[in-house]
């Protein structure tokens, strides 16, 4: 009886703390979502109005410019902006990073470990710290507030952990498949495509959601090397809704859900290959 | 010259490097020029609204100038015990959590997910939603606290000087214990059940198990994941910029805000890299020490070539 009873205890206290742990974690989203669906005067009232009253989506509309009180706040070019550096910088980190991680998995060479952690190290540069230099340059060769600028910025930001990610993918194929295909045959180049590429191609691809979102929530850098609509990316256009002593509460959040939405809908995708990269490029490794 | 030799490009040896070569290009470009760059800049006297003051050399005088700076070590000193209060609680609390969710069997998957969810917010997001949550007199916490009666005032989260700094902390640890619980339940789920059993037979008690079995099984796990976390530490800049911007009067000036407040607001570039510098061999310790940490824990396990 003893037993059964402090049984009963442990599982009271674990879902205990499980419930404490939720709302803690979705209490503070949840609330910035509820938000984003009422008024801002709302936002502001005594006593605080906990549930919406009147539910709707007049601050989506304002902000993407519908309706008869619009902001004059630009997101829909923001939103273009976040979408076309982080899909190209996604993109070239990958080829890159497939190139880079497939060299560490497959091949001895000297200086390996040596280049590997230098690639790890020019990740820990402070975001804000690259950013002055960068600044200087980019303004003097002309990519300062420009999509191109970014970019290239963003794919040096990912192109370390892309490798280390896609290393560990990569050395989990055992390397007998391709060289029992080169003895039938094949090129290194076509073993590549047709037998280790396959295999990893799961693994690729949460390496490049991972990328994705490092673009997509980036701040420190893009906050400095842009300027206008012609390359701000969301998370600097969020800032825009603070004026000197007033904030735009409801249409910051409506802003806050709509880049919330994507990381959410690409968690879903990617967590149990990240967590298989992580521990298998880590600790394998 | 032998003839038939395949050209360079060709040769075995050289491929690895070839396949580098582009990643190594990109980051030279990116980083490595830029920041040899600021390493020269942090020597001279650069003014934004000066371009010619680029050439002026000045030697150690912004070093000298910042190291006699009492804000700066300030300001350096509050990162320091920022990074080691927060990192240490996103262990602890990762722990608990991984151990935690380790004992549930009925919807592991969905808590699991729904943990995952802080790692992917932007850290601008989390330091919205946090600055929103603290607001003196909107914020969900002060109306939550004032409607229960606990509190008739507005408590001033993000103003008082414990309180903000507890409040950016709060955000922190938010955004990053995931990375911990996520790997480090990893790690338990790898984790072989045999010596959990030799040591229940052999009469040891829960936290024995515990101390001499899961924990040093668990650590290259917590290494990683310190690994990962030391990468990017600095995006606790987005968080305090929104939150607070380092003040009200420098209460909560990290490092990180202090370079972007000297480089940008005050346009002192020569001496705001000179700080950048100092927070790049910050980061570059912390990183360098959990990497030999995992390094170490990896061949303790057996895995490495």
């Amino acid at each position: 009886m003893d037993g059964s009873l402090r049984k009963k205890i442990g599982s009271v206290a674990t879902w205990g703390l499980t419930f404490i742990l939720m709302v803690v974690i979705c209490v503070p989203g949840l609330w910035v979502v509820l938000t984003a669906f009422r008024p801002n005067g709302e936002v502001l009232a005594k006593p605080p109005v906990w549930i919406p009253e009147d539910p709707n989506l007049n601050n989506f509309a304002k902000i993407f410019g519908f309706g008869a009180d619009q902001v004059a706040i630009p997101v829909p070019a923001y939103f273009t902006n976040s979408l076309i550096i982080a899909l190209t910088s996604t993109a070239i980190a990958l080829l890159i990073g497939m190139s880079g991680g497939y060299a560490f998995a497959r091949y001895r060479f000297s200086f390996k470990n040596g280049l590997f952690l230098g690639l790890m190290l020019s990740r820990t540069v402070p975001g804000i710290a690259l950013s002055l230099p960068i600044f200087m340059i980019w303004s003097r060769i002309g990519l300062i507030d420009t999509k191109l600028g970014l970019i290239i910025v963003y794919v040096a930001l990912n192109v370390p952990f892309t490798i280390w990610l896609i290393d560990g993918f990569f050395r989990q194929i055992p390397k007998e498949m391709s060289e029992a295909a080169q003895v039938d045959g094949c090129t290194r180049w076509q073993a590549f495509w047709k037998i280790e590429f396959p295999l990893a191609k799961s693994g690729i691809a949460s390496a490049g959601i991972f990328a994705f979102l490092t673009s997509w929530n980036e701040y420190a850098l893009a906050s400095n090397l842009t300027r206008s609509t012609d390359s701000k990316t969301l998370p600097v256009g969020l800032m825009d809704f603070t004026a000197q002593f007033t904030i735009d509460w409801a249409g910051m959040s409506a802003m806050a859900v709509i880049i919330i939405i994507p990381a959410l809908i690409l968690t879903f995708l990617v967590q149990k290959h990240l967590i298989a990269g992580l521990t298998f490029g880590g600790v394998k490794g | 010259m032998a003839t038939n030799r395949p050209p360079f490009w060709q040769r075995e040896q050289y491929t690895p490097y070839l396949l580098l070569l582009p990643a190594l290009l990109t980051l030279a470009f990116v980083v490595v020029l830029p920041l040899l760059f600021s390493l020269y800049t942090s020597f001279t006297g650069y003014r934004l609204i000066r371009p010619e003051s680029l050439w002026q050399w000045v030697g150690l005088r912004n070093y000298k100038r910042i190291f006699a700076d009492g804000d700066f070590w300030i300001a350096f000193g509050r990162t320091i015990v920022f990074l080691t209060i927060a990192l240490n609680l996103e262990f602890l609390l990762g722990l608990g959590i991984a151990l935690l969710i380790n004992r549930i069997t009925w919807g592991q998957r969905t808590l699991r997910t729904i943990m995952m969810f802080p790692m992917m917010f932007s850290p601008i997001l989390v330091g919205y939603q946090f600055k929103f949550v603290f607001n003196d007199n909107i914020g969900i916490l002060n109306n939550a606290l004032q409607s229960l009666g606990l509190s008739d005032g507005a408590i001033p989260w993000l103003v008082d000087k414990y309180l903000a700094n507890f409040s950016i902390i709060f955000a922190e640890v938010w955004m990053s214990t995931s990375v911990f619980a996520i790997l480090l339940l990893a790690g338990l789920f790898a984790m072989p059940r045999d010596p959990l059993e030799a040591a229940k037979v052999d009469g040891c008690n829960p936290w024995q198990v515990f101390r001499h079995i899961t924990l040093p099984f668990l650590m290259p796990f917590v290494f990683i994941a310190m690994t990962i976390r030391s990468l990017d530490v600095a995006r606790a800049y987005d968080i305090v910029d929104v939150m607070t911007g380092g003040g009200p009067a420098g209460r909560t000036e990290l490092l990180w805000t202090m370079i972007a407040r000297t480089g940008y607001d005050n346009a002192r570039m020569g001496q705001a890299n000179a700080m950048a510098y100092v927070s790049i061999l910050l980061s570059i310790a912390f990183t360098y020490y959990f990497f030999t940490k995992l390094l170490a824990a990896r061949k303790y396990m057996g895995g490495a070539d």
